[in-house]
């Protein structure tokens, strides 16, 4: 790179001066109309920017950045390699169609607190990337602070709902407590070599005995674990989601989650010296639990944004399953295994930012145009909101991982990576591996019955309340950054060597090994080997579309194409009305039957004799009960037993300084 | 540009194998219906029944539901491109088809997904109670069918080093009748799956509309003419996809190997032979057994999906 030019890293420093700039601007600006037309777009072409910079800088060597700011004996370290490299440019990717899409969206609230919105939106984006850039852990917890207050903030936007004030409380809470644990994992780290060993290259060099590195990771998976949302700690996930606007739960769940997808592998391959196995199968079966929990819960959500935030938490359990094996292969050095595995990994993660994302958004469309979050109360949209319905349509068939869109590819790679394992040297984690595959390929036929209910029950059918006729579609901005995040699942999708190409890159980064493409043709994704498995996603797409042309063009030329438009055949019973079709629960409810145990159902049916009769049913988290409330009862009697010695009044306070003074007299 | 003959002879074998799973599909199911009605003590139709039925649906106007949304309209293109597609990169003939290339077992499991995904989304598009009923009981059967019938392909995956069907094809069939344990369990939890998602006795039965069993009909009730012909084929064109699946599988023996042509009219009597058998085992299958309540249908597929994870592990073990 010659001296004129900027480097990567200076023009992501540039990016995130740039947003908290935006921030400070909207908060002074007085002019809200012209607030959501300027600045949102100047912060998305931003994002566009971070992201091409890191699409440039993907293969060079790291950079290292000091700035003179922080402590006196710790200044802000950054550093871009290639990892951060990665992640940046997803968060360049999905936050440039998020961005889009909130310059049209936030437009319904101009008169009310947008400055202060834009402000904590672009504070938000800024923190992330400095996460991500982030090579000590001091400037590291700053900036992670900083992401879960600007986003407390943001979920808290409609603070005036008593609901969405306590999930705002119940995120911040697991938030921090997940920091504690990051911040003890950096403690332990560094080993207590003084304040200047707490820079990551110092963790890099410090040699831990196999118990404290156990521990560190431990701790970081446990804190990071809290932001991702993966099980026990996933409460906070499906309240948060919903109850923020739908620009930032498209954020938090596409890109804040992968912050801390990012953060694990950080800590666990990059600054920790040495891996243990245990700790990968430690990964692989708790990224199980998360994901089946995740989608089975998924499937019996009534509330569109809730459904979604629950396939998150299955996702991010995929994406704990795929750093699970890369472990387990790492340790037992099969390399090329272990780059497939984070292949998988990250391309996982780029999808589902890049999907996620979408769903969420054009979840909001569907509260502009209609109102209402309750899938029970939609139906039909698809007549009324036409770019909506087929950009969602695109984000449902790849979340539900069906070829040739991008969910599809890299669920192909993980499946991949478990069919090449056998072969480890330890027979027991040899037998884990086919039982993982198993319920991998059942979570993923799982979230296809999720995404049907979710398009089937919003989009398709018959309106269920008439207020529905007069849902308008997606605004202009809307549809573009809905267009930019569908065309990102299409194009994932259809190029996966040229994407394979450059995570490779962070493979070869990370591990030290190199997955590469063994067919030379770039339409075929052949990793390990041609003989053992190709697919070719553009092919797919070539025939699927050619036998379909094939198939309309003969009917039409041996046959016709004549078409009538008659009622639905009603069986015989005329009265029918809209609200006989099928709802959410009622989708749902073969999977509350069957996965019974795992969920605590309230259900309220009523008696022969009612003359209003209602029916009521609710499946909760058995988790909440039998963890979260016991827990709330032992933090408040232990509280109860402090405030013993808390009264409020100066004189009791004085006499326990002047007994501690006696005391620490009389021992000293 | 010079192309290699081989590969143009792959090619022509390739659109031949296209050609003849889309005009023999519908004889398939002519035959096994034949076969339930012999075993039923009634004369049947014929085998040529299903072709004749297709002709009369073609010929007639289509008549859409008042809300039909475009997604019900090409929900049976689709469908049926990709059914027609699954058929086709199915090795049972010769091994050397030039497409399953691109997509190997799992993108075929990805296949029969994307299908499903539609009609189960164009069954609820009309907002009628049965379409939308039907849809759920589809997704139902088939999230327990799908993860097994993955299951059964990669325990065959995994016995001969690959994902793609030509060469789990070629090496099954070169071993000279050795019996692996796993692929026993395979082919039992295959049978349950072929019988679950092509909407067969005891899981659903394709010969009533009768509202408390229904499944695929239920999904399709709205459709007619040459949408449901279409529908029908590409359900033709499903079953002879899933018992190439299991002729590839479990008997592969006398497949025509790369570039032997002189086998090709043996491979293709063998073929024959082997569809008229497993044809007629799956008429004595249904006829004998009765149709389960749907709920009983999770435990079923669930049998199903241990039984194939079970097949795995074995090969773990065992190493067979």
């Amino acid at each position: 790179m010659n001296a004129t030019s900027l480097s990567a890293l200076e023009i992501t420093n540039g990016v995130i001066l740039f947003w908290i700039l935006l921030g400070a601007v909207g908060l002074w600006w007085r002019d809200t109309r012209s607030l959501t037309r300027i600045l949102f777009p100047l912060g998305a072409l931003a994002a566009l920017l971070l992201a091409a910079a890191g699409f440039a800088a993907l293969g060079s060597e790291a950079q290292t950045l000091v700035l003179p700011l922080g402590l006196p004996e710790l200044p802000f370290h950054l550093r871009l390699d290639a990892l951060s490299t990665f992640f940046l440019i997803l968060l360049g990717v999905a936050s440039f169609g998020v961005s889009l899409y909130a310059s049209g969206y936030f437009r319904h609230m101009e008169g009310k607190t947008l400055g202060l919105l834009c402000l904590e939106y672009h504070l938000f984006l800024a923190s992330m990337a400095l996460v991500l850039l982030a090579d000590d852990a001091y400037l590291f917890m700053v900036a992670w602070e900083m992401m879960a207050l600007s986003s407390y903030f943001l979920v808290t936007t409609d603070h005036a709902i008593p609901d969405i004030r306590r999930a705002g409380f119940l995120y911040l809470l697991i938030a921090h407590v997940g920091a504690i644990a990051i911040l003890l994992a950096f403690g332990v780290m560094q080993g207590g070599n003084g304040i200047g060993a707490y820079t990551f290259d110092a963790m890099r060099a410090a040699p831990l005995t196999p118990f404290w590195a156990s521990a560190a990771f431990l701790l970081a998976l446990f804190g990071f674990g809290a932001k991702a949302g993966v099980l026990p700690t996933h409460v906070w996930l499906p309240e948060a989601h919903p109850a923020a606007p739908s620009p930032v739960s498209a954020l938090m769940s596409g890109v804040m989650l992968k912050t801390a997808i990012y953060g694990i592998l950080r800590v666990t391959f990059d600054l920790l010296p040495e891996q243990v196995w245990w700790w990968g199968v430690l990964a692989l079966g708790l990224g199980l639990v998360t994901a089946v929990f995740g989608v089975m819960f998924a499937a019996v959500q009534g509330d569109m944004k809730r459904l979604l935030a629950y396939s998150s938490i299955e996702n991010i359990g995929l994406l704990l399953v795929g750093i699970g094996l890369t472990l387990i292969f790492h340790v037992y050095g099969k390399a090329e295994l272990a780059a497939l595995a984070l292949a998988a990994t990250l391309y996982h993660s780029l999808n589902h930012a890049c999907f996620k994302s979408l769903l969420f958004v054009g979840t909001g469309s569907i509260l502009h145009a209609t109102g209402e979050r309750n899938m029970g109360r939609l139906g039909g949209l698809i007549h009324h909101m036409p770019w909506a319905s087929v950009l969602m349509l695109v984000g449902v068939l790849a979340i539900a991982g069906l070829p040739p869109l991008n969910g599809f590819v890299s669920e192909w790679l993980l499946l991949q990576a478990f069919l090449l394992s056998p072969g480890l040297p330890n027979s027991y984690i040899d037998m884990l591996v086919p039982v993982a595959a198993a319920v991998i390929a059942l979570a993923a036929a799982l979230a296809a019955y999720v995404m049907v209910k979710f398009y089937g029950v919003i989009f398709l059918g018959q309106r269920r309340e008439p207020a529905l006729a007069r849902a308008h579609d997606a605004g202009s901005m809307e549809r573009a950054g809905m267009v930019w995040l569908a065309l990102a699942c299409v194009a994932l999708g259809l190029f996966p060597v040229f994407v394979l190409g450059q995570i490779d890159l962070v493979a070869l980064s990370l591990l030290g090994s190199q997955l590469g493409n063994a067919s030379a043709d770039w339409m075929f994704l052949a990793p390990v080997d041609t003989g053992r498995a190709s697919y070719s996603p553009m092919y797919f797409l070539l025939a699927v579309a050619g036998v379909m042309g094939l198939s309309v063009l003969l009917v039409r030329r041996l046959y016709h194409g004549r078409l009538r438009r008659g009622a639905a055949w009603d069986c015989g019973f005329p009265a029918q009305t809209a609200r006989m079709q099928d709802t959410a629960e009622g989708f749902g409810q073969p999977i509350r039957r069957i996965f019974e145990p795992f969920f605590r159902i309230e259900r309220e049916v009523p008696g022969a004799f009612d003359t209003h009769p209602k029916y009521h049913g609710h499946s909760d988290d058995k988790l909440w009960f039998l963890l979260y409330l016991p827990l709330k009862d032992l933090t408040e009697k232990l509280s109860g037993w402090a405030s013993l010695l808390q009264h409020g009044r100066i004189h009791l306070y004085l006499a326990y300084t002047f007994a501690t003074l006696v005391v620490l007299l009389v021992f000293v | 540009m010079m192309i290699a003959p081989e590969i143009i002879l792959a090619i022509v074998f390739q659109l031949t194998q296209l050609l003849l799973v889309v005009l023999a599909a519908p004889l398939l199911s002519g035959w096994v219906n034949q076969c339930q009605a012999w075993l039923q003590n009634r004369s049947g139709a014929g085998v040529l029944q299903p072709y004749r039925v297709l002709h009369k649906l073609f010929r007639k106007d289509a008549v859409l539901a008042h809300n039909a949304s475009w997604l019900f309209r090409i929900t049976p293109y689709i469908v049926f491109g990709c059914m027609w597609l699954a058929a086709a990169i199915i090795p049972i003939i010769a091994v050397d088809l030039p497409f399953s290339r691109a997509a190997d077992v799992i993108a075929l499991v990805g296949v029969f997904a994307l299908a499903r995904m539609f009609i189960a989304l164009a069954a609820m598009d009309i907002g009628t109670a049965f379409g939308s009923l039907g849809a759920r009981r589809e997704m139902l059967v088939s999230f327990l069918a799908e993860p097994a019938l993955l299951m059964v392909l990669f325990t065959a995956s995994m016995i001969s080093h690959s994902t793609q069907l030509p060469r789990i094809v070629e090496s099954l069939a070169h071993h000279q009748f050795v019996l692996y344990p796993s692929l026993a369990f395979a082919a039992l939890a295959f049978v349950i799956v072929l019988l679950a998602e092509n909407a067969r006795i005891p899981v659903d039965n394709p010969n009533t509309h009768l509202e408390l069993t229904m499944i695929h009909e239920a999904m399709i009730l709205e459709y007619s003419a040459r949408h449901l012909a279409l529908i029908e084929w590409a359900s033709s064109l499903k079953l002879f996809a899933y018992v190439s699946i299991g002729i590839a599988l479990f008997l592969p023996h006398g497949i025509a190997e790369v570039g032997n042509w002189a086998a090709l009219p043996l491979a293709l009597a063998l073929l024959l032979l082997k569809l008229i058998l497993a044809g007629a085992g799956l008429a004595v299958l249904e006829v004998v057994s009765a149709k389960m309540r749907i709920f009983r249908a999770p435990e079923f597929l669930g049998t199903a999906f241990l039984l194939a994870v079970l097949g795995l592990l074995i090969h773990f073990l065992l190493g067979a």
